[in-house]
């Protein structure tokens, strides 16, 4: 049987896992909605993120903050540029084409990261190495509530700037209405290619904040497909659905891999299932009926 | 010579293999409201989407104020002073009234005057400052296409484009609505060029009209001339015309084919 401290324990590894999860999810719902390209390298933006951030701390002697801030920016100009010089020039073909293509974008960025740092299992020093002892045998470890922190504030950041600045209500606006953001002078383009920084940079940093309890080596972008999971549950193109969809899957993860070992790491997928067995719309979903 | 505000030299735009348009020239002058009639499929959405950018013109020029803009994004092309109410109001369904209306002003950064301006919008359109804090999609027709019209607006345009702000309204509200427009066009100087498949509305309002049949233009005239015209009255303002025997005649045939 569980004891308490187990289950806090369980949960909170839960909790921060689903919060990495949301964060990877978080660019996968903004690229959607802006550009309906549902971008299956996001994951790979994460790794690529770990590895820049591990890369610059290295540069930099070792100091982590520098290299978190540059490593997300430069990942950031990698999304941007995807999109610029190339997104943009496949959007409107069939949706099979878009989809082959980001799957493609995942096998480069997997080998290009191999062929740069190696192939093998790398670990990042980080500044979140303790823990928290909260009673006799429960301690948090500070990476995971460093996850957790880094998640509230960036949805925070985010919010604040969808909602209050110019450029992200027409990023909102671009999202919603493509030709009459168009029509109203948005220059549409540079937003999207925007989008796809911003979206990049949120994995990137998901990827760093996540590197203590992952490691860091080419395949740990596999785990945007978990966060792909996420998002379907929460209602694809719901930014908060998408968010409780990820710490949802997230928390049920370790408890479900507790019960059932054989079968670990698949409740996430079983809980997609259900969820859109149950309500394929997800379990927030934005949707409206155009009037004519 | 003045130069038009607007001028669509042979204009053709093709949707896939199809021509859409064929030929088509137009000018619009400062201070004008000219409207283009037509039925369904004449291509007058098309038009209208060849001079904002929407769509490409495969020949043919348009000239804002004597500059090309044919063939550019429709941003650059409404930076241009060139603001765009589509088909349907095309309003942003998640932004509530006031956003909408703020990116209208997208490319502005004049604040007071801004301001200034949404205030005329409210003024034209108390309904508006009422719900200004409500979610777009969640208004009624009316009340989204006074929406559309208010967010062109708020680009200050040297040129507004409306594509059939009558579409799916009530009979009382398309009179409201277009008893704006010419408002905004007498009070304000707004130019605006109108695409109708209410004629009679259309023409009232309006000082000079084209008509247009699958893709071409087919008449040309002073708004009164249109109204007047046999033509207009029998196939666009659904008003017959006693015969000589007492009955319509059944072979009519409109006289511009």
């Amino acid at each position: 049987m569980l004891q308490v401290n187990d289950i806090i324990h369980l949960a909170v590894t839960g909790l921060a896992q689903g919060c990495a999860y949301g964060l990877i999810a978080l660019g996968f719902v903004l690229i959607y909605k802006a550009t309906e390209v549902v971008n299956f390298a996001h994951g790979e933006f994460m790794m690529l993120g770990a590895f820049a951030v591990l890369a610059f701390s290295e540069a930099l002697g070792g100091s982590f903050w520098p290299a978190f801030v540059l490593g997300c920016l430069s990942i950031g100009v990698v999304g941007y540029l995807i999109d610029a010089q190339i997104m943009r020039r496949i959007i409107g073909q069939s949706s099979a084409s878009i989809f082959i293509l980001t799957v493609a974008f995942g096998f480069i960025f997997r080998s290009l990261a191999g062929m740069i740092w190696g192939w093998q299992t790398l670990s990042l020093n980080t500044p979140f190495d303790g823990k928290v002892v909260i009673a006799e045998g429960l301690s948090i470890s500070h990476d995971r509530i460093a996850i957790v922190a880094a998640t509230a504030i960036l949805c925070g950041v985010l919010y604040l700037f969808f909602s209050r600045t110019r450029f992200g209500v027409a990023m909102q606006a671009a999202s919603q209405n493509q030709l009459a953001a168009f029509y109203m002078g948005i220059p549409v383009k540079r937003l999207v290619s925007v989008t796809w920084a911003i979206g990049a940079m949120i994995a990137a940093a998901a990827g760093a904040l996540l590197a203590p309890v992952t490691q860091i080596d080419t395949t740990i972008g596999f785990l945007g497909i978990k966060a792909l999971a996420g998002a379907i549950v929460g209602g694809f193109g719901s930014i908060p659905g998408a968010l409780l969809g990820c710490l949802l899957i997230g928390i049920i993860e370790p408890f479900a891999d507790f019960y059932f070992p054989a079968i670990k790491g698949v409740s996430a997928y079983v809980v997609m299932l259900l969820v859109l067995f149950v309500k394929p719309e997800g379990l927030i979903s934005q949707t409206f009926q155009k009037k004519v | 010579m003045t130069v038009p505000l607007l001028e669509m030299r042979n204009i053709e735009t093709y949707y896939g293999p199809i021509m859409a348009i064929r030929g088509v020239s137009l000018v619009v002058n400062e201070g004008e409201i000219v409207t283009v009639l037509g039925a369904n499929g004449a291509g007058k959405t098309t038009l209208l989407k060849t001079a904002s950018g929407a769509l490409d013109a495969s020949k043919g020029q348009v000239f804002l104020d004597g500059k090309e803009i044919q063939n550019r994004d429709p941003d650059w092309v409404a930076r241009q002073g060139l603001a765009h109410v589509p088909e349907g109001r095309e309003v942003f369904p998640f932004l509530n009234v006031a956003e909408n209306l703020a990116m209208g002003a997208y490319n502005r950064s004049d604040k007071q005057a801004i301001a200034a301006d949404v205030e005329t919008v409210y003024g034209y359109f108390p309904v508006l400052r009422d719900l200004r804090g409500k979610m777009a999609a969640y208004l009624s027709g009316g009340q989204q296409q006074m929406l559309a019209i208010g967010r062109g607006y708020m680009a200050k345009p040297r040129l507004l484009l409306m594509d059939e702000p009558s579409l799916g309204l009530s009979p009382a509200l398309v009179e409201e609505i277009f008893e704006i427009i010419t408002r905004l066009n007498r009070e304000q100087g707004l130019t605006i060029l109108l695409v109708e498949q209410n004629a009679n509305v259309a023409l009232r309002v309006s000082q000079r009209g084209y008509v247009m049949e699958v893709g071409g233009m087919v008449m040309d005239g002073a708004s009164d001339d249109l109204l007047a015209s046999e033509d207009i009255k029998e196939f666009y303002l659904g008003k017959k015309e006693e015969g000589i025997r007492g009955q319509r005649r059944w072979k009519k045939r409109k006289t511009w084919r």
